[in-house]
């Protein structure tokens, strides 16, 4: 083969990235990667912490917790304990990924493959994004909450809009509907939404809260709980139901809101997302290096870039943190592909109806139909385990020491799958709080439930500063009861009195 | 098809507004963090901004999330040699322990404090905020010597460096205009004349087209005698005198350098006057200083040797006094100037200069100046302080006395001596 290197220096330049871009989008296309046209925009350092704090959003709205985490960030960056990532990348369209002007040319290959061809087919493809999140619309739609957030502080003051965002922020992670899907609209139509729901909230509330009996209440009559079911979207509820609430209030806990759920999906499939787009920026490479367009230079930096991005330090080393989502997710669609290709005995039990098969059909299907929780559970083979040498640690608080419970073995691997199934299970490692009743007729205190799972308590302290702002936000009494299998409350947290009764 | 765009020329400070927010309600925290790094800085180490400290807990932001208790599993790689069924006993710090916390640390050693910077400007703010140098009046002359100029529209006449040269050419086309008009009327009737004979076929004409143009050509050079510009189309700009108030202050700065001030004392009476010396650096943009130092006799310095420079003796403070009011006589006449002192001293004076010293403030300074501030750095009163103490009950607006024990006392004695007082 003849063909010329795309380049071979170490700079980069705009003609360049063009280039490497449209080789490695034909390649792409080569493999049926579907993806929102690509904004690639280049940026410096600073501009990347700044990008940090805003939790990778071109533009969001103004609080101090976003300056506290440019702060963070900007103090570990220039004290040189913190490394900036090579590129964020943003679910929307036009995908938006930002590329570190720092990178070498190799690195901005490698993060074109990642960010724009990885991620982006990942957002375009996963049935979570697809259900969950609205790409056209979420640029439009931070701008506009933005922009009614900045009203807000002019008519109503920087520190009401703080307290109020403080509380919303608290309940985030509660403020999404894991079951139920919203249907999508534009930007534009959300604007005459908002106006609309004024008149309309209002009215409705005052409905609930009216205090004047319309016939004679039989006290026997058992009393309906309100809501008729629990209700796990504690903000949803908050701002269809608090009943002292200005509209603008219940307008930016919609906007937080909705924010959480957008972040969602990208929660629960961490492990996923990562390793796809590291299996294709790996593959890409490859490619272009099979096909020679780069050079052994190129590769070779290219590699070890990758080795440190998919690095897994064992649980003994003093860098361990956890599993790297990384590595776990190019391990396991690495490893579909092996199955798909070169099926051993082992994967023709385990795995019956993927060995063998197309390999590039079945990672699509791997990658569209599945979330962390489901993906390890269906598809973390017996091989990766040992690979791997992933072990599971039992930590009863009711024993006094802690059991391995299995390992990579034979005896094993089942038990091991499930319950690393079960640490990217969000229902699982969130406490599950949803609210249970409000007294609608008595003090209107509001009551929330938390189902305890496997014993696990709250964390007292952080759940009274989070009762306080859902105080504020509801405007009378809130009462938690931590409720275990049994039925029996064992904790119970209320607003009214100073301390929690055990 | 992707697009790519160069960003970096946008500006990076996004995080400006979120930033300032995050001071905004931190502001008492941090304004605690700065007074007490500036009881442990060097005296040189003013300059510089700083690490701000804030407890982590202050700072968090709550979620909901699990205690330590309860039955849970955790999958870790890299097993070495365990096998199913082993037991061992629960590691200190919990290993067990969910990584699902975000910001919680799980490396062992937690991460107590949060820790950022502030530059100068804003350490210096946070420092000297509500404070202001007291009784500062515009001195408001009737025989004001104090101008600035002010532009007011413009002249035909001034010196040359003040000619505006826009003004002037437009003035001088405006002229040209006017002046020519008869002459270009002329010129347009001609040469359409000129080329009504040009087109017609006949050529008998020619003597006639000749004619008018040499009229044309006459025309023309009569316009081109038209000067370009004349005197009489210079403009240029007025700039008139207006009288200034003036508020300009002088802060005369007194410290005992005497054999009685310890090295201590010193180096607390230094980090007073650099505190005051950088709160009027900073707040005042025509303030002057004056440094004098004392022992039996006073002698104006400079910045540096009122610092750092030794001496040693006895202690007469009545004649860094005299000096003070013979400087202020001299150079700074209160009808132009704001006058302030601080003087600084543990306290320490011939008793037979004490009444000198009574008189000197009460009959050649104080009418004189805004406001004399002193601090005493001893842990008991001395005789100056007993001495000064029926100046204070006379003059409370315009004279104030602070004891300072040790070095933490300084920043708080120096907010008192000039907090911003409310009406």
């Amino acid at each position: 083969m003849t063909r010329q290197y795309l380049s071979t220096g170490s700079e980069w330049t705009f003609e360049l990235l063009d280039t490497y871009d449209r080789a490695i989008g034909q390649l792409a296309e080569k493999f049926e990667l579907d993806t929102y046209p690509n904004q690639i925009e280049v940026i410096n350092s600073e501009q990347m912490i700044d990008a940090y704090a805003s939790v990778g959003m071109p533009l969001m709205y103004h609080h101090w917790s976003f300056g506290k985490k440019f702060l963070t960030n900007q103090q570990s960056y220039q004290r040189g304990r913190m490394g900036l990532a090579y590129e964020i990348v943003i679910n929307s369209n036009p995908c938006i990924a930002y590329l570190m002007e720092e990178n070498t040319m190799t690195m901005q290959a490698l993060v074109i493959a990642h960010a724009c061809y990885g991620h982006n087919s990942f957002f375009k493809g996963n049935y979570l994004f697809r259900q969950w999140t609205n790409a056209d619309s979420i640029v439009d739609y931070l701008l506009f909450a933005r922009n009614y957030i900045y009203q807000c502080e002019e008519k109503y003051g920087v520190d009401a809009v703080e307290e109020l965002l403080d509380a919303c922020h608290a309940l985030m992670n509660q403020g999404v509907n894991r079951y139920m899907r919203p249907s999508a609209i534009s930007a534009e139509m959300e604007k005459n939404q908002a106006r609309e729901r004024e008149e309309y909230i209002q009215r409705n509330i005052n409905d609930l809260w009216r205090t004047v009996p319309t016939r004679k209440e039989d006290p026997a009559k058992v009393r309906k709980r309100f809501p008729a079911e629990p209700e796990e979207n504690i903000l949803y509820f908050v701002e269809k139901n608090a009943p002292l609430l200005k509209t603008w209030q219940r307008e930016l806990i919609r906007i937080v809101r909705k924010i959480a759920q957008y972040f969602y999906p990208q929660r629960q499939t961490q492990v996923m997302n990562e390793g796809w787009a590291s299996f294709w920026h790996f593959t890409l490479m490859h490619q272009l290096y099979r096909e020679g367009l780069i050079n052994e230079g190129y590769i070779l930096e290219f590699l070890h870039s990758h080795s440190s991005v998919v690095f897994q330090p064992d649980f003994d080393d003093p860098r361990y943190s956890g599993i790297n989502p990384y590595t776990l997710g190019f391990n396991i669609f690495r490893d579909i592909r092996r199955i798909c290709e070169h099926p051993t005995q082992e994967d023709k039990v385990w795995f019956p109806d993927i060995a063998g098969s197309d390999w590039l059909k079945t990672l699509h299907h791997a990658m569209a139909q599945y979330k962390d929780e489901s993906f390890i559970l269906q598809f973390l083979s017996p091989k990766v385990m040992r690979d791997m040498r992933l072990f599971c640690i039992d930590d009863d608080d009711r024993q006094s020491f802690l059991e391995v419970s299995a390992i990579h073995d034979e005896t094993g691997y089942r038990a091991l799958r499930e319950s690393l199934s079960n640490q990217y299970n969000l229902g699982n490692l969130e406490p599950n709080i949803q609210v249970y009743d409000v007294d609608v007729r008595g003090d209107r205190s509001l009551t929330l439930i938390h189902t305890m799972h496997k014993g696990q308590n709250l964390h007292s302290d952080t759940a009274m500063e989070i009762l306080k702002h859902l105080h504020l936000l509801w405007g009378f009494d809130v009462k938690l009861n931590s409720v275990n299998s049994k039925g029996e409350i064992e904790h119970s947290y209320c607003t009214s009195e100073t301390k929690s009764v055990a | 098809m992707s697009i790519i765009i160069d960003r970096r020329l946008n500006s990076g400070k996004k995080s400006t507004v979120n930033r300032q927010r995050f001071l905004r309600r931190y502001k008492n925290t941090i304004k605690e963090s700065v007074q007490e790094q500036i009881n442990n800085r060097s005296i040189t180490d003013m300059e510089h901004g700083t690490d701000i400290t804030i407890p982590r807990k202050d700072v968090s932001e709550p979620v909901f999330h699990h205690g330590d208790d309860g039955q849970r599993q955790r999958v870790h790689p890299g097993n070495k040699e365990f096998h199913s069924g082993d037991r061992f006993k629960r590691p200190e710090g919990g290993e067990g322990q969910g990584s699902g916390e975000g910001e919680a640390s799980n490396q062992g050693s937690g991460i107590d404090d949060f820790v950022f910077q502030i530059n100068r400007d804003e350490f210096l703010q946070y420092l000297f905020e509500d404070l202001e140098l007291p009784n500062l009046i515009k001195k408001e002359l009737m025989n004001s010597t104090e101008y600035s100029l002010k532009r007011a529209g413009f002249t035909t006449a001034g010196s040359p460096d003040r000619l505006n040269v826009i003004r002037s050419l437009r003035a001088a086309h405006a002229r040209r205009i006017a002046l020519s008009g008869k002459e270009r009327l002329a010129i347009r009737e001609l040469k359409r004349e000129l080329r009504e004979l040009e087109v017609q076929p006949d050529q008998d004409n020619k003597e006639k087209e000749e004619q008018l143009r040499v009229q044309i050509a006459e025309l023309n050079k009569k316009l081109r005698r038209l000067p370009f510009i004349d005197d009489f189309d210079l403009r240029f700009n007025s700039l008139v005198k207006v009288p200034q108030p003036s508020s300009k202050a002088v802060m005369i700065c007194v410290m005992d350098v005497s054999g009685s001030m310890t090295r201590e004392i010193k180096d607390i009476a230094k980090r007073f006057f650099l505190l005051l010396y950088l709160f009027l650096e900073r707040n005042y943009e025509a303030t002057e200083v004056v440094f004098i130092r004392h022992h039996t006799e006073a002698r104006e310095c400079n910045e540096h040797d009122f610092f750092y420079a030794r001496e040693t003796g006895g202690t007469i403070v009545s004649s860094a006094l005299v000096l003070a009011s013979q400087i202020i006589q001299d150079r700074y006449p209160p009808s132009k100037w704001n006058v302030y002192i601080a003087q600084a001293s543990d306290g320490d004076n011939w008793d037979s200069d004490n009444k000198l010293c009574h008189d000197a403030i009460t009959q050649k300074i104080l009418p004189l100046v805004q406001y004399f501030a002193y601090v005493e750095i001893a842990n008991r009163h001395q005789n100056l302080w007993h001495t000064y103490k029926d100046i204070e009950k006379n003059y409370s607006e315009q004279f104030s006395q602070q004891q300072i024990h040790d070095q933490s006392g300084i920043y708080p004695v120096f907010r008192r001596l000039f907090e911003k007082k409310v009406e």
